[in-house]
């Protein structure tokens, strides 16, 4: 589950991280009492994010003209405007695909003067199956290029998971992004509030760019997270409640959420094959098939290893209801699972459906002889695939024709 | 010889009175495997009966252990609860524990292999399908079955199996089954981004294995352990392989029903896993359905 940057910095102020001040505005009334705020409070420069779960906010573009999701503000009219200019409006970035997506809500904060930027991240390292810590002088930029490019800017520390984060740690990656005094010890406290919130709010990913070292109203320096994102491991949320109530379903494809109802896995994808498909991996050489023999798949859809009656009909109205979809490709190893009773499950979707569109049924296993019968009996038109791939050439010969 | 486990090895159940773990109890029964005990905290004294076959509930797994000499246990309990589980069985001194569940949060496993760590217990998955040593009988009848596996698409032979995804797993045996080629044992390592055992562990195992003669690796997306077994076997291979990774159409940046199978950075795809494949002379299966086929053609 993604969170929006504001519930981010919220999390990670719990655990004792330098955020900017600022909160989250719904309405107009709202983000100007907040803009007055920190206008009041000696702020000279305050800035108005949009918080959508898609990268390149800055360099995006709302439907009605208005440039750029993130806006400096140096009065409280031009914060105003801001606002106006974004709440409730669809802004399109290069991460969100052309229908962008609504401002629900924008996180107005102080703006303060960065002196220079930092990357942070916490992530699982899956080579040793423990927490990383990685770091970088290169802040505020792309972090990719830089592993790939410029590997040696990165540090890297590895947390033993038995005793946790120790302060050397924090010191070694504070001593290795050049940092000094005051500031050294702050950015020792940070780094470590950091790693603790990833830890105890079992997230998947914490990414902090850029940090920075930014000049306060006073001419002080200190470190502070100025853009946040974090992710959470699903299968952890059962014990985060709070955490959980932070779920943006707006933010989310409302097919995957219906889908989410009767447990199936479904991604929506561009293609015109649609798949239902039982198991990841299967799943996911289904759309590598429908590929191979020139097709493109429309969405990856695991109905489990159990899959019901019932989900076999839901599987079928979700994926119908993209309507790019122009055939069907029915996949099914039935290891424990009696094929006739997925036969009788489609048999039934169809009938349900009164689906018009090609279907390419490949069944394989347990009780397979009945399951194929099921199908012949039904005097639906329903093409057999014998194998993966002599149904995948048939459901993309069924697209092209 | 098969690796893991023969159709002697003496299995516990973790869970064996759940819906799951039992319905999954009878099958491994019917297959002829050595069900020797069950554990569900309070139900100790309890007996599993089916088909004939009785089989004593403990309360805990040194218990079971004790009284019935039982050297591998499944672990078919919620995710909550499995990591403790798991540890329990790793405390009671087991060769092997294969945990089947699927959902358990990330940080659990990662104090589990850190716990493991040193220890003599191995660890397979979790949220994987189990493995399978296939017995002598009709439909591979009589083998050690632990887990989720269809038992009756194997039967007895000289290939390995070794792969993240289940269903996946019975596509490639059953290909070989179906071409009347015979399987020395099939292992499902899982589809998380911790586990316990890793491909590289398993081919290192088949290849020393004098009855396994021939090796499918199936991966996916996500990681890079398919990339570092590649390697060692570019340098030590001794058996053909024949490979195949699922998710080359995978977005990037999502995860494909397992959690482990995600791009993400730029990191993981099939295509940099397809290329270390080749770069070791490994056979790549241009679709799922030529695993077998592209074994069988390395191995005239």
């Amino acid at each position: 589950m993604n969170i929006h940057e504001y519930q981010a910095k919220q999390l990670l102020k719990q655990y004792g991280v330098a955020v900017p001040s600022g909160d989250p505005c719904k309405t107009l009334e709202e983000a100007t009492t907040a803009a007055k705020k920190l206008f009041d409070s000696g702020h000279s420069l305050i800035v108005i994010k949009s918080q959508i779960h898609a990268g390149g906010r800055g360099k995006g573009t709302f439907t009605h003209g208005f440039k750029g999701g993130v806006k400096l503000a140096k009065t409280l009219e031009e914060a105003v405007t801001y606002a106006e200019n974004m709440l409730g409006k669809t802004l399109v970035t290069k991460q969100t695909g052309p229908e962008g997506r609504v401002v629900q809500t924008i996180l107005v904060a102080a703006a303060e003067k960065i002196v220079k930027e930092f990357y942070l991240a916490v992530l699982l390292d899956r080579a040793t199956s423990r927490p990383l810590i990685m770091a970088s002088t290169e802040g505020g930029v792309d972090i990719e290029e830089v592993a790939e490019k410029t590997p040696e800017k990165i540090i890297k520390e590895t947390v033993d998971p038995a005793v946790g984060i120790q302060p050397y740690q924090a010191r070694k990656i504070a001593h290795g992004l050049g940092l000094k005094g005051e500031v050294f010890n702050a950015a020792v406290k940070l780094i470590m509030g950091v790693y603790k919130t990833s830890w105890e709010c079992d997230a998947s990913m914490v990414e902090i760019n850029p940090l920075a070292i930014v000049e306060t109203a006073s001419g002080k320096e200190s470190i502070m997270c100025v853009d946040a994102k974090i992710s959470l491991d699903d299968n952890a949320l059962y014990r985060h409640t709070d955490i959980l109530a932070m779920r943006d379903l707006a933010e989310e494809s409302p097919l995957e959420i219906e889908a989410s109802k009767f447990s199936l896995n479904y991604i929506k994808l561009d293609g015109s094959i649609a798949c239902l498909v039982n198991g990841a991996g299967l799943a996911m050489s289904t759309m590598d098939i429908i590929q191979h023999y020139g097709g493109l798949p429309a969405n990856f859809l695991d109905v489990g290893g159990g899959a019901s009656k019932d989900q076999v009909s839901a599987a079928f109205k979700i994926i119908l209801s993209d309507p790019n979809v122009k055939a069907i490709f029915v996949n099914i190893f039935g290891g424990i699972m009696d094929c006739d009773v997925i036969a009788n499950g489609i048999v039934e979707a169809v009938k349900e459906t009164g689906l018009k569109l090609p279907l390419i049924v490949r069944l394989e296993g347990n009780n397979v002889v009945a399951g194929k019968a099921t199908l012949a009996a039904s005097g639906l038109t329903i093409i057999n695939g014998d194998t993966m791939a002599d149904a995948a050439k048939k459901v993309v010969a069924a697209v092209n024709s | 010889m098969s690796i893991f486990v023969t159709p002697q090895t003496k299995i516990l159940i973790q869970g064996i009175t759940g819906s799951f773990g039992a319905r999954h109890a009878q099958l491994s029964i019917e297959y002829g495997t050595q069900v020797v005990a069950g554990v569900t905290p309070g139900k100790g004294g309890q007996i599993f009966e089916h088909k004939g076959v009785r089989v004593p509930i403990f309360d805990t797994v040194e218990e079971a252990v004790k009284a019935t000499g039982a050297t591998t246990s499944a672990v078919f309990v919620p995710p909550p609860f499995a990591a403790d589980a798991i540890l329990e069985g790793v405390d009671a001194g087991l060769d092997l524990v294969v945990a089947i569940t699927e959902g358990i949060p990330v940080n659990d496993m990662v104090r589990v292999k850190r716990a493991m760590s040193g220890l003599r217990t191995r660890l397979i998955g979790p949220n994987c399908p189990g493995l399978v040593t296939p017995g002598e009988g009709k439909d591979s009848h009589g083998g050690c079955r632990i887990g989720i596996a269809p038992g009756y698409i194997h039967k007895k032979g000289n290939i390995g199996v070794v792969s993240r995804s289940g269903t996946l797993t019975y596509e490639a045996v059953f290909q070989l089954t179906s071409r009347g080629v015979g399987q020395s044992t099939c292992v499902g390592i899982g589809g998380d981004p911790v586990n316990g055992t890793s491909h590289l562990d398993v081919i290192k195992l088949f290849m020393a294995d004098p009855e396994t003669h021939g090796i499918i690796m199936i991966g996916e997306i996500g990681g890079a352990a398919e990339e570092e077994a590649a390697e060692w076997i570019a340098l030590h291979g001794t058996k053909p392989v024949a490979g195949f990774i699922a998710g080359a159409t995978a977005p990037p940046g999502r995860r494909m029903g397992h959690a482990g199978a995600i791009v993400s950075g730029g990191k993981g795809t099939a295509q940099a896993k397809f290329d270390a494949f080749r770069a070791a002379g490994i056979g790549v299966a241009a679709t799922p359905s030529e695993m077998a086929d592209t074994l069988l053609r390395l191995m005239k």
